[in-house]
Protein backbone atom coordinates (compact mmCIF):
# COMPACT_ATOMS: atom_id res chain seq x y z
CA UNK A 1 0.00 0.00 0.00
CA UNK A 2 1.41 3.37 -0.77
CA UNK A 3 0.23 6.50 1.66
CA UNK A 4 -0.93 9.26 -0.42
CA UNK A 5 -1.28 11.77 2.33
CA UNK A 6 1.22 11.96 5.00
CA UNK A 7 1.56 14.22 8.13
CA UNK A 8 4.55 13.56 10.23
CA UNK A 9 5.07 15.41 13.75
CA UNK A 10 2.74 18.16 12.73
CA UNK A 11 2.38 21.54 15.01
CA UNK A 12 0.47 24.87 14.43
CA UNK A 13 1.05 27.03 16.99
CA UNK A 14 -1.43 30.56 17.24
CA UNK A 15 0.30 33.23 19.13
CA UNK A 16 1.51 30.55 22.07
CA UNK A 17 -0.88 28.34 22.15
CA UNK A 18 -0.62 24.90 20.23
CA UNK A 19 -3.43 23.84 18.06
CA UNK A 20 -1.64 21.08 16.91
CA UNK A 21 1.07 18.88 18.41
CA UNK A 22 3.32 16.76 16.78
CA UNK A 23 0.31 15.21 15.28
CA UNK A 24 1.20 12.33 12.71
CA UNK A 25 -1.30 10.72 10.40
CA UNK A 26 -0.51 8.35 7.37
CA UNK A 27 -3.65 8.06 4.66
CA UNK A 28 -3.36 4.93 1.81
CA UNK A 29 -4.09 5.59 -1.08
CA UNK A 30 -7.60 4.73 -1.72
CA UNK A 31 -8.91 4.29 1.80
CA UNK A 32 -11.01 6.64 4.17
CA UNK A 33 -9.29 7.36 6.77
CA UNK A 34 -11.32 8.97 10.04
CA UNK A 35 -10.73 11.87 12.64
CA UNK A 36 -12.28 12.16 15.84
CA UNK A 37 -12.03 13.89 18.71
CA UNK A 38 -12.72 16.38 21.59
CA UNK A 39 -14.19 19.63 20.01
CA UNK A 40 -11.16 21.91 20.06
CA UNK A 41 -8.51 18.84 19.72
CA UNK A 42 -7.51 20.02 16.18
CA UNK A 43 -9.37 17.88 13.72
CA UNK A 44 -10.20 21.39 11.32
CA UNK A 45 -6.07 22.60 11.73
CA UNK A 46 -4.55 19.68 10.60
CA UNK A 47 -7.26 19.34 7.77
CA UNK A 48 -6.75 23.42 6.92
CA UNK A 49 -2.29 22.70 7.52
CA UNK A 50 -2.90 20.13 4.35
CA UNK A 51 -5.00 22.58 2.38
CA UNK A 52 -2.05 25.31 3.36
CA UNK A 53 -4.65 27.16 5.67
CA UNK A 54 -2.93 26.91 8.91
CA UNK A 55 0.60 28.34 9.95
CA UNK A 56 2.70 25.23 10.59
CA UNK A 57 5.64 25.81 12.41
CA UNK A 58 7.01 21.82 13.34
CA UNK A 59 6.36 18.91 11.08
CA UNK A 60 6.29 17.49 7.43
CA UNK A 61 3.12 17.38 4.64
CA UNK A 62 3.32 14.97 1.90
CA UNK A 63 0.69 14.74 -0.58
CA UNK A 64 0.99 11.90 -3.32
CA UNK A 65 4.83 11.64 -2.80
CA UNK A 66 5.48 15.56 -3.13
CA UNK A 67 6.45 17.62 0.29
CA UNK A 68 4.33 20.53 0.42
CA UNK A 69 6.26 23.68 2.14
CA UNK A 70 4.44 26.88 3.82
CA UNK A 71 1.09 28.17 2.62
CA UNK A 72 1.80 28.25 -0.82
CA UNK A 73 -0.69 25.14 -2.65
CA UNK A 74 -0.72 25.13 -6.51
CA UNK A 75 -3.28 24.61 -9.22
CA UNK A 76 -2.24 21.11 -9.38
CA UNK A 77 -3.14 20.64 -5.69
CA UNK A 78 -6.34 21.87 -5.67
CA UNK A 79 -7.14 19.71 -8.73
CA UNK A 80 -5.48 16.76 -6.66
CA UNK A 81 -7.35 17.86 -3.55
CA UNK A 82 -10.54 19.53 -2.48
CA UNK A 83 -12.31 20.46 1.13
CA UNK A 84 -15.66 20.56 2.45
CA UNK A 85 -15.29 22.49 5.10
CA UNK A 86 -17.30 22.33 8.45
CA UNK A 87 -18.62 25.92 8.11
CA UNK A 88 -20.31 25.99 4.84
CA UNK A 89 -21.55 29.25 5.29
CA UNK A 90 -17.99 30.46 5.69
CA UNK A 91 -16.95 28.73 2.48
CA UNK A 92 -19.47 29.68 0.27
CA UNK A 93 -19.39 33.28 -1.17
CA UNK A 94 -22.06 34.77 0.02
CA UNK A 95 -23.03 37.26 -2.90
CA UNK A 96 -22.38 34.48 -5.59
CA UNK A 97 -25.08 32.40 -6.72
CA UNK A 98 -25.01 28.31 -6.32
CA UNK A 99 -24.18 28.17 -10.19
CA UNK A 100 -21.37 30.84 -9.91
CA UNK A 101 -19.62 28.76 -7.47
CA UNK A 102 -19.93 25.71 -9.60
CA UNK A 103 -18.58 27.37 -12.54
CA UNK A 104 -15.61 29.10 -11.17
CA UNK A 105 -13.18 25.81 -10.05
CA UNK A 106 -14.22 24.75 -13.96
CA UNK A 107 -12.62 27.89 -15.19
CA UNK A 108 -9.48 28.17 -12.87
CA UNK A 109 -8.91 25.05 -14.59
CA UNK A 110 -9.79 25.32 -17.79
CA UNK A 111 -12.50 22.24 -17.65
CA UNK A 112 -15.30 22.71 -20.17
CA UNK A 113 -18.85 20.57 -20.47
CA UNK A 114 -19.67 22.89 -17.88
CA UNK A 115 -23.29 22.57 -18.32
CA UNK A 116 -23.37 18.79 -17.78
CA UNK A 117 -20.77 18.76 -15.28
CA UNK A 118 -22.98 21.23 -12.81
CA UNK A 119 -26.15 19.71 -13.83
CA UNK A 120 -25.00 16.19 -12.62
CA UNK A 121 -23.45 17.73 -9.34
CA UNK A 122 -26.49 18.96 -8.56
CA UNK A 123 -28.53 15.97 -8.94
CA UNK A 124 -25.60 13.84 -7.32
CA UNK A 125 -26.01 16.00 -3.83
CA UNK A 126 -29.86 15.79 -4.34
CA UNK A 127 -30.36 19.42 -5.09
CA UNK A 128 -32.92 20.34 -8.18
CA UNK A 129 -32.47 22.66 -10.86
CA UNK A 130 -34.45 24.66 -8.99
CA UNK A 131 -31.50 25.64 -6.29
CA UNK A 132 -29.30 26.72 -9.21
CA UNK A 133 -29.67 30.44 -9.52
CA UNK A 134 -30.19 30.86 -5.77
CA UNK A 135 -27.95 32.73 -3.22
CA UNK A 136 -26.30 31.00 -0.59
CA UNK A 137 -28.86 33.13 2.30
CA UNK A 138 -32.08 31.88 0.27
CA UNK A 139 -31.21 28.09 1.39
CA UNK A 140 -31.19 26.14 4.08
CA UNK A 141 -28.39 25.16 6.41
CA UNK A 142 -28.50 21.39 4.65
CA UNK A 143 -28.69 22.73 1.32
CA UNK A 144 -25.78 24.70 2.03
CA UNK A 145 -23.56 21.94 2.64
CA UNK A 146 -24.78 19.98 -0.34
CA UNK A 147 -23.75 22.63 -2.26
CA UNK A 148 -20.18 22.68 -0.97
CA UNK A 149 -20.12 18.55 -1.87
CA UNK A 150 -21.26 19.51 -5.07
CA UNK A 151 -18.21 21.91 -5.14
CA UNK A 152 -15.63 19.40 -4.23
CA UNK A 153 -16.76 17.02 -6.52
CA UNK A 154 -17.02 18.64 -9.51
CA UNK A 155 -13.32 18.96 -10.42
CA UNK A 156 -13.23 14.89 -9.90
CA UNK A 157 -10.91 15.33 -7.52
CA UNK A 158 -8.60 11.94 -5.75
CA UNK A 159 -8.56 13.16 -2.33
CA UNK A 160 -11.25 14.57 -0.44
CA UNK A 161 -10.35 16.29 3.26
CA UNK A 162 -14.11 16.06 4.71
CA UNK A 163 -14.97 18.22 7.84
CA UNK A 164 -18.17 16.80 9.18
CA UNK A 165 -19.83 16.80 5.67
CA UNK A 166 -22.84 15.67 6.91
CA UNK A 167 -23.47 17.10 10.66
CA UNK A 168 -26.03 19.80 9.23
CA UNK A 169 -28.07 17.41 7.55
CA UNK A 170 -30.76 15.36 8.49
CA UNK A 171 -30.54 11.58 8.48
CA UNK A 172 -32.31 10.90 5.40
CA UNK A 173 -30.23 13.28 3.35
CA UNK A 174 -27.34 12.24 4.96
CA UNK A 175 -27.86 8.48 3.89
CA UNK A 176 -27.71 9.89 0.33
CA UNK A 177 -25.06 11.89 0.83
CA UNK A 178 -22.61 8.75 2.32
CA UNK A 179 -23.82 6.78 0.13
CA UNK A 180 -22.60 9.14 -2.31
CA UNK A 181 -19.67 9.82 -1.15
CA UNK A 182 -18.94 5.91 -1.06
CA UNK A 183 -19.75 5.49 -4.63
CA UNK A 184 -17.56 8.12 -5.82
CA UNK A 185 -15.07 6.89 -3.70
CA UNK A 186 -15.10 3.14 -5.59
CA UNK A 187 -15.60 4.52 -8.84
CA UNK A 188 -13.03 6.89 -8.54
CA UNK A 189 -10.44 5.35 -5.82
CA UNK A 190 -10.79 8.62 -4.14
CA UNK A 191 -9.29 8.85 -0.76
CA UNK A 192 -10.83 9.98 1.87
CA UNK A 193 -9.49 11.85 5.17
CA UNK A 194 -12.58 12.50 7.24
CA UNK A 195 -13.83 14.47 10.19
CA UNK A 196 -16.94 13.78 12.39
CA UNK A 197 -17.72 13.61 15.55
CA UNK A 198 -20.50 10.97 14.99
CA UNK A 199 -19.32 7.53 15.56
CA UNK A 200 -21.84 5.66 13.34
CA UNK A 201 -21.02 7.88 10.60
CA UNK A 202 -16.90 7.23 11.01
CA UNK A 203 -17.32 3.64 11.43
CA UNK A 204 -19.75 3.39 8.46
CA UNK A 205 -17.47 5.31 6.49
CA UNK A 206 -13.95 4.62 7.29
CA UNK A 207 -11.50 1.51 8.24
CA UNK A 208 -9.56 3.26 10.50
CA UNK A 209 -9.58 6.22 12.83
CA UNK A 210 -6.99 8.64 14.63
CA UNK A 211 -8.68 9.78 18.27
CA UNK A 212 -7.40 13.45 18.76
CA UNK A 213 -7.35 15.41 22.23
CA UNK A 214 -5.75 18.32 22.64
CA UNK A 215 -3.70 18.90 19.62
CA UNK A 216 -2.27 14.97 20.10
CA UNK A 217 -3.19 11.86 18.41
CA UNK A 218 -3.94 10.01 21.39
CA UNK A 219 -5.01 6.78 20.14
CA UNK A 220 -4.91 5.17 16.05
CA UNK A 221 -7.17 1.81 15.68
CA UNK A 222 -9.31 0.49 12.83
CA UNK A 223 -13.26 0.64 13.13
CA UNK A 224 -13.51 -3.01 13.99
CA UNK A 225 -11.60 -2.72 16.96
CA UNK A 226 -14.05 0.23 18.00
CA UNK A 227 -16.63 -1.57 17.40
CA UNK A 228 -15.92 -4.24 19.21
CA UNK A 229 -14.44 -2.26 22.36
CA UNK A 230 -10.71 -2.90 21.69
CA UNK A 231 -9.76 0.13 22.85
CA UNK A 232 -6.95 1.53 24.71
CA UNK A 233 -7.68 4.95 25.66
CA UNK A 234 -10.29 6.42 28.11
CA UNK A 235 -11.39 9.51 26.39
CA UNK A 236 -12.52 6.85 23.06
CA UNK A 237 -14.17 4.84 25.45
CA UNK A 238 -16.10 7.54 26.83
CA UNK A 239 -16.67 8.73 23.42
CA UNK A 240 -18.35 5.32 23.08
CA UNK A 241 -21.05 5.38 25.97
CA UNK A 242 -21.45 9.21 24.83
CA UNK A 243 -22.70 8.00 21.53
CA UNK A 244 -25.66 6.10 23.20
CA UNK A 245 -27.49 9.56 23.77
CA UNK A 246 -28.99 11.34 26.46
CA UNK A 247 -29.32 9.93 29.82
CA UNK A 248 -30.99 12.17 32.58
CA UNK A 249 -29.49 11.90 35.87
CA UNK A 250 -32.19 10.63 38.15
CA UNK A 251 -32.64 12.68 40.83
CA UNK B 1 -49.93 22.95 31.71
CA UNK B 2 -50.46 26.72 30.82
CA UNK B 3 -48.88 27.53 27.29
CA UNK B 4 -45.85 29.20 27.30
CA UNK B 5 -46.11 30.12 23.72
CA UNK B 6 -49.31 28.99 20.94
CA UNK B 7 -48.52 28.70 17.28
CA UNK B 8 -51.55 28.64 14.76
CA UNK B 9 -51.26 27.96 11.43
CA UNK B 10 -47.65 30.10 10.62
CA UNK B 11 -46.79 30.34 7.05
CA UNK B 12 -43.64 31.72 6.08
CA UNK B 13 -43.19 32.56 1.74
CA UNK B 14 -40.09 33.63 -0.01
CA UNK B 15 -40.99 35.15 -3.49
CA UNK B 16 -38.21 34.65 -5.56
CA UNK B 17 -37.11 34.89 -9.47
CA UNK B 18 -38.75 31.70 -10.20
CA UNK B 19 -41.88 31.92 -8.13
CA UNK B 20 -42.93 31.67 -4.41
CA UNK B 21 -41.27 29.21 -2.43
CA UNK B 22 -43.44 28.36 0.57
CA UNK B 23 -41.00 27.38 4.00
CA UNK B 24 -43.75 26.86 5.94
CA UNK B 25 -47.38 25.61 4.94
CA UNK B 26 -49.65 26.09 8.26
CA UNK B 27 -48.07 24.65 10.99
CA UNK B 28 -49.69 24.76 14.48
CA UNK B 29 -48.47 23.95 18.19
CA UNK B 30 -48.37 24.69 21.76
CA UNK B 31 -45.60 24.69 24.20
CA UNK B 32 -45.33 24.49 27.83
CA UNK B 33 -42.33 24.68 30.05
CA UNK B 34 -41.02 21.51 28.48
CA UNK B 35 -38.71 19.88 25.99
CA UNK B 36 -40.14 19.85 22.36
CA UNK B 37 -38.38 18.35 19.72
CA UNK B 38 -38.45 19.53 16.08
CA UNK B 39 -37.12 16.80 13.28
CA UNK B 40 -37.46 17.08 9.41
CA UNK B 41 -35.93 16.77 6.37
CA UNK B 42 -33.47 19.32 5.48
CA UNK B 43 -35.13 22.13 3.96
CA UNK B 44 -38.75 21.37 5.76
CA UNK B 45 -39.33 24.86 7.18
CA UNK B 46 -37.30 23.89 10.87
CA UNK B 47 -35.32 26.62 10.49
CA UNK B 48 -37.85 29.51 8.74
CA UNK B 49 -40.06 28.49 11.86
CA UNK B 50 -38.19 29.42 14.55
CA UNK B 51 -36.87 32.59 13.30
CA UNK B 52 -40.74 33.33 12.29
CA UNK B 53 -40.92 33.09 16.27
CA UNK B 54 -38.49 35.56 16.81
CA UNK B 55 -39.57 37.84 14.61
CA UNK B 56 -36.49 37.52 12.13
CA UNK B 57 -37.81 36.59 8.99
CA UNK B 58 -36.16 38.11 6.44
CA UNK B 59 -38.12 41.60 5.34
CA UNK B 60 -38.40 41.10 2.04
CA UNK B 61 -40.18 37.59 2.99
CA UNK B 62 -44.14 37.20 4.70
CA UNK B 63 -44.85 35.67 8.09
CA UNK B 64 -48.36 35.29 9.01
CA UNK B 65 -50.22 33.08 11.44
CA UNK B 66 -53.72 32.93 12.53
CA UNK B 67 -52.18 33.14 16.12
CA UNK B 68 -48.72 33.85 17.77
CA UNK B 69 -48.80 34.35 21.24
CA UNK B 70 -46.09 34.21 24.13
CA UNK B 71 -46.94 34.12 27.32
CA UNK B 72 -50.06 36.53 27.17
CA UNK B 73 -48.88 39.02 24.58
CA UNK B 74 -50.00 38.71 20.86
CA UNK B 75 -46.69 38.65 19.12
CA UNK B 76 -48.75 40.00 15.71
CA UNK B 77 -49.34 43.05 16.95
CA UNK B 78 -47.07 43.55 18.99
CA UNK B 79 -44.72 46.77 17.78
CA UNK B 80 -41.25 45.88 17.17
CA UNK B 81 -39.86 47.78 19.85
CA UNK B 82 -41.95 45.10 22.29
CA UNK B 83 -40.51 42.32 19.95
CA UNK B 84 -36.90 43.27 20.24
CA UNK B 85 -37.20 44.16 24.03
CA UNK B 86 -38.49 40.28 23.96
CA UNK B 87 -35.82 39.15 21.84
CA UNK B 88 -32.54 38.12 23.65
CA UNK B 89 -34.09 38.92 27.42
CA UNK B 90 -37.23 36.32 27.40
CA UNK B 91 -37.32 35.05 23.87
CA UNK B 92 -33.84 33.69 22.53
CA UNK B 93 -33.07 31.32 19.63
CA UNK B 94 -29.31 29.93 19.30
CA UNK B 95 -28.77 30.02 15.29
CA UNK B 96 -27.68 26.72 13.28
CA UNK B 97 -24.57 28.77 11.78
CA UNK B 98 -22.99 29.66 14.93
CA UNK B 99 -19.78 31.63 12.67
CA UNK B 100 -22.44 33.76 10.63
CA UNK B 101 -24.30 34.76 13.47
CA UNK B 102 -21.80 35.66 15.87
CA UNK B 103 -20.01 39.46 14.67
CA UNK B 104 -17.01 38.57 12.55
CA UNK B 105 -15.03 41.46 13.98
CA UNK B 106 -15.81 41.97 18.00
CA UNK B 107 -14.41 39.24 20.25
CA UNK B 108 -16.28 36.73 21.62
CA UNK B 109 -16.16 37.69 25.25
CA UNK B 110 -17.51 41.31 24.13
CA UNK B 111 -20.30 40.12 22.60
CA UNK B 112 -21.58 37.79 24.97
CA UNK B 113 -20.66 40.93 27.75
CA UNK B 114 -22.91 43.35 25.18
CA UNK B 115 -25.64 40.85 25.25
CA UNK B 116 -26.02 41.01 29.08
CA UNK B 117 -25.75 44.40 29.37
CA UNK B 118 -28.24 45.59 26.64
CA UNK B 119 -31.15 43.41 28.75
CA UNK B 120 -29.56 43.98 32.58
CA UNK B 121 -27.80 46.60 34.31
CA UNK B 122 -24.75 45.19 35.52
CA UNK B 123 -21.25 46.40 35.67
CA UNK B 124 -18.32 45.82 33.28
CA UNK B 125 -16.98 43.98 36.24
CA UNK B 126 -19.53 41.86 37.16
CA UNK B 127 -20.94 41.32 32.81
CA UNK B 128 -17.10 39.72 32.18
CA UNK B 129 -17.41 37.63 35.15
CA UNK B 130 -20.84 36.10 34.41
CA UNK B 131 -19.45 35.61 31.21
CA UNK B 132 -16.32 33.91 32.35
CA UNK B 133 -18.77 31.62 34.05
CA UNK B 134 -21.31 31.06 31.45
CA UNK B 135 -18.38 29.87 29.17
CA UNK B 136 -16.83 27.55 31.55
CA UNK B 137 -20.58 26.54 32.10
CA UNK B 138 -20.62 25.50 28.16
CA UNK B 139 -17.63 23.52 28.75
CA UNK B 140 -15.29 25.73 27.29
CA UNK B 141 -11.84 24.34 28.51
CA UNK B 142 -9.90 27.67 28.42
CA UNK B 143 -12.94 30.60 29.05
CA UNK B 144 -9.96 33.43 29.56
CA UNK B 145 -8.17 32.79 25.80
CA UNK B 146 -11.44 31.66 23.99
CA UNK B 147 -13.10 34.86 25.81
CA UNK B 148 -10.51 37.42 23.81
CA UNK B 149 -10.96 35.14 20.22
CA UNK B 150 -12.76 36.40 17.41
CA UNK B 151 -15.31 33.68 15.58
CA UNK B 152 -12.48 33.05 13.03
CA UNK B 153 -10.13 32.01 15.79
CA UNK B 154 -12.29 29.42 17.51
CA UNK B 155 -13.26 25.76 16.23
CA UNK B 156 -16.96 24.74 15.29
CA UNK B 157 -17.86 23.57 18.44
CA UNK B 158 -16.40 26.38 20.35
CA UNK B 159 -18.41 28.84 18.09
CA UNK B 160 -21.45 27.09 18.71
CA UNK B 161 -21.33 26.93 22.64
CA UNK B 162 -19.84 30.73 22.24
CA UNK B 163 -23.51 31.25 20.74
CA UNK B 164 -25.15 29.34 23.49
CA UNK B 165 -23.14 30.98 26.19
CA UNK B 166 -24.34 34.28 24.93
CA UNK B 167 -28.16 33.49 24.20
CA UNK B 168 -28.42 31.77 27.76
CA UNK B 169 -26.41 35.00 29.60
CA UNK B 170 -29.58 37.03 29.83
CA UNK B 171 -31.91 33.70 31.29
CA UNK B 172 -34.74 33.74 28.34
CA UNK B 173 -37.90 31.85 29.35
CA UNK B 174 -38.09 30.67 25.83
CA UNK B 175 -35.60 28.92 23.97
CA UNK B 176 -35.39 28.28 20.49
CA UNK B 177 -32.24 26.10 19.99
CA UNK B 178 -31.61 25.37 16.00
CA UNK B 179 -29.31 22.08 15.90
CA UNK B 180 -27.23 23.61 18.94
CA UNK B 181 -25.01 20.57 19.51
CA UNK B 182 -24.41 19.41 15.86
CA UNK B 183 -21.02 20.85 16.06
CA UNK B 184 -19.98 19.02 19.03
CA UNK B 185 -18.27 15.89 19.86
CA UNK B 186 -20.56 13.69 22.00
CA UNK B 187 -19.25 13.85 25.37
CA UNK B 188 -19.32 17.88 25.24
CA UNK B 189 -22.78 17.69 23.58
CA UNK B 190 -24.47 15.47 26.54
CA UNK B 191 -22.56 18.27 28.65
CA UNK B 192 -24.28 21.37 26.93
CA UNK B 193 -27.75 19.37 26.65
CA UNK B 194 -27.46 18.66 31.01
CA UNK B 195 -27.41 22.58 31.33
CA UNK B 196 -30.11 22.93 29.06
CA UNK B 197 -32.15 20.02 30.49
CA UNK B 198 -31.70 21.53 33.71
CA UNK B 199 -32.69 25.30 32.78
CA UNK B 200 -36.12 23.72 32.06
CA UNK B 201 -36.54 21.40 34.94
CA UNK B 202 -35.41 23.80 37.57
CA UNK B 203 -36.45 27.29 35.70
CA UNK B 204 -39.76 26.17 33.84
CA UNK B 205 -38.06 27.76 30.35
CA UNK B 206 -39.56 26.34 27.66
CA UNK B 207 -37.25 24.73 25.11
CA UNK B 208 -37.77 24.50 20.99
CA UNK B 209 -34.95 21.86 19.99
CA UNK B 210 -34.37 21.79 16.25
CA UNK B 211 -32.27 18.70 15.62
CA UNK B 212 -31.83 15.82 12.72
CA UNK B 213 -30.01 13.98 15.35
CA UNK B 214 -32.96 11.22 16.35
CA UNK B 215 -30.94 9.12 18.69
CA UNK B 216 -30.79 12.65 20.97
CA UNK B 217 -34.45 13.61 20.35
CA UNK B 218 -35.20 10.16 21.19
CA UNK B 219 -33.63 10.14 24.42
CA UNK B 220 -33.55 14.07 25.59
CA UNK B 221 -37.13 15.34 24.66
CA UNK B 222 -40.63 15.28 25.69
CA UNK B 223 -42.26 15.49 22.39
CA UNK B 224 -41.23 15.56 18.78
CA UNK B 225 -42.60 17.13 16.03
CA UNK B 226 -41.72 15.82 12.25
CA UNK B 227 -42.12 18.51 9.55
CA UNK B 228 -42.37 17.64 5.92
CA UNK B 229 -42.42 19.98 3.02
CA UNK B 230 -43.39 22.74 5.30
CA UNK B 231 -46.04 21.17 7.73
CA UNK B 232 -45.96 18.59 10.24
CA UNK B 233 -46.85 15.60 9.31
CA UNK B 234 -46.32 14.28 12.70
CA UNK B 235 -46.16 13.92 16.56
CA UNK B 236 -45.37 11.99 18.45
CA UNK B 237 -43.91 11.48 22.24
CA UNK B 238 -40.33 11.35 22.37
CA UNK B 239 -40.12 7.97 23.89
CA UNK B 240 -42.54 6.28 21.02
CA UNK B 241 -40.42 7.56 18.28
CA UNK B 242 -39.50 4.51 17.75
CA UNK B 243 -42.82 3.29 16.86
CA UNK B 244 -43.47 6.64 14.60
CA UNK B 245 -46.81 6.05 12.15
CA UNK B 246 -45.67 8.25 9.15
CA UNK B 247 -43.45 6.83 6.49
CA UNK B 248 -41.04 9.82 6.30
CA UNK B 249 -40.19 9.56 10.05
CA UNK B 250 -39.93 5.58 9.88
CA UNK B 251 -37.86 6.17 6.98
CA UNK B 252 -35.47 8.44 8.78
CA UNK B 253 -35.45 6.14 11.55
CA UNK B 254 -34.01 3.54 9.45
CA UNK B 255 -31.82 5.20 7.35
CA UNK B 256 -29.21 6.04 9.82
CA UNK B 257 -26.01 4.46 10.31
CA UNK B 258 -25.65 2.64 13.24
CA UNK B 259 -22.68 1.66 15.19
CA UNK B 260 -21.74 -2.15 14.31
CA UNK B 261 -24.08 -2.40 11.65
CA UNK B 262 -22.61 -3.53 8.43
CA UNK B 263 -25.20 -1.97 5.66
CA UNK B 264 -24.16 -0.66 2.10
CA UNK B 265 -24.81 1.42 1.04
CA UNK B 266 -27.47 2.60 3.41
CA UNK B 267 -31.19 2.72 2.88
CA UNK B 268 -32.57 5.96 2.04
CA UNK B 269 -36.07 7.00 1.66
CA UNK B 270 -38.33 6.57 -1.34
CA UNK B 271 -40.10 10.11 -1.30
CA UNK B 272 -43.87 10.19 -2.01
CA UNK B 273 -45.38 13.38 -3.65
CA UNK B 274 -48.04 12.67 -1.28
CA UNK B 275 -46.29 13.76 1.52
CA UNK B 276 -45.98 17.24 0.72
CA UNK B 277 -49.57 17.90 -0.26
N1 LIG C 1 -6.79 31.68 13.92
C1 LIG C 1 -6.72 31.17 15.16
N2 LIG C 1 -6.26 31.90 16.19
C2 LIG C 1 -6.19 31.39 17.44
N3 LIG C 1 -6.56 30.14 17.77
C3 LIG C 1 -7.03 29.35 16.79
C4 LIG C 1 -7.14 29.82 15.44
N4 LIG C 1 -7.65 28.81 14.69
C5 LIG C 1 -7.85 27.77 15.53
N5 LIG C 1 -7.47 28.10 16.79
C6 LIG C 1 -7.55 27.23 17.97
O1 LIG C 1 -7.08 25.94 17.66
C7 LIG C 1 -7.80 24.96 18.41
C8 LIG C 1 -8.18 23.81 17.50
O2 LIG C 1 -9.20 24.23 16.61
P1 LIG C 1 -9.85 23.24 15.54
O3 LIG C 1 -10.78 24.09 14.73
O4 LIG C 1 -8.81 22.50 14.82
O5 LIG C 1 -10.68 22.25 16.47
P2 LIG C 1 -11.59 20.99 16.07
O6 LIG C 1 -10.95 19.76 16.61
O7 LIG C 1 -11.89 21.04 14.62
O8 LIG C 1 -12.89 21.28 16.94
P3 LIG C 1 -14.46 21.19 16.57
O9 LIG C 1 -14.83 19.76 16.73
O10 LIG C 1 -15.10 22.05 17.62
O11 LIG C 1 -14.64 21.74 15.19
C9 LIG C 1 -8.96 25.68 19.08
O12 LIG C 1 -8.67 25.84 20.45
C10 LIG C 1 -8.99 27.05 18.40
O13 LIG C 1 -9.39 28.09 19.28
N1 LIG D 1 -34.39 33.79 1.38
C1 LIG D 1 -34.95 32.69 0.85
N2 LIG D 1 -35.45 32.68 -0.38
C2 LIG D 1 -36.03 31.59 -0.90
N3 LIG D 1 -36.16 30.41 -0.27
C3 LIG D 1 -35.69 30.35 0.98
C4 LIG D 1 -35.05 31.47 1.61
N4 LIG D 1 -34.67 31.11 2.85
C5 LIG D 1 -35.04 29.81 2.99
N5 LIG D 1 -35.64 29.35 1.87
C6 LIG D 1 -36.19 28.01 1.64
O1 LIG D 1 -37.11 27.69 2.66
C7 LIG D 1 -37.10 26.29 2.93
C8 LIG D 1 -37.07 26.07 4.42
O2 LIG D 1 -35.80 26.48 4.93
P1 LIG D 1 -35.33 26.20 6.43
O3 LIG D 1 -34.04 26.92 6.60
O4 LIG D 1 -36.42 26.52 7.38
O5 LIG D 1 -35.09 24.61 6.37
P2 LIG D 1 -34.65 23.64 7.56
O6 LIG D 1 -35.79 22.72 7.82
O7 LIG D 1 -34.13 24.43 8.70
O8 LIG D 1 -33.51 22.79 6.84
P3 LIG D 1 -32.03 22.34 7.36
O9 LIG D 1 -32.23 21.10 8.15
O10 LIG D 1 -31.32 22.02 6.07
O11 LIG D 1 -31.44 23.48 8.11
C9 LIG D 1 -35.89 25.72 2.20
O12 LIG D 1 -36.30 24.95 1.11
C10 LIG D 1 -35.12 26.94 1.74
O13 LIG D 1 -34.48 26.72 0.50
MG1 LIG E 1 -13.61 21.52 13.56
MG1 LIG F 1 -32.24 24.75 9.42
Amino acid sequence: MTVTVSVENLSVVYDDFRALDAASVQVEAGESFGLVGESGSGKSTLLRAIAGLAPVSEGAIRVQGRELHGARRDKAFYRAVQMVFQDPYGSLHPRQTVDRQLVEPLAIHGIGDGERRILKALDEVGLGSGFRFRYPHQLSGGQRQRVAIARALILEPSILLLDEPTSALDASVQAEVLNLLEQVRRDRKLTFLMVSHDLGVVTHMCERLAVMQGGRVVERLTSADLVAGRIAEDYTRNLMVASKGFRRKSA
Amino acid sequence: MSALLTVEDLRVRFPTRTGVVEAVRGVSFTLGRERLGIVGESGSGKSQTGRAIMGLTPPHADASAKQLAFDGIDLISAPPKLRRDLRGKRIAMILQDPKYSLNPVMSIGRQIVETLRRHERVSRAEARERALDMLAAVQIRDPARVFDLYPHEVSGGMGQRAMIAMMLVAGPELLIADEPTSALDVTVQLEVLSILDKLVAERGMGLIFVSHDLRLVSSFCDRVLVMYAGRIVEEIAASELANARHPYTQGLLNCMPVIGADRHPLPVLDRKPEWAL
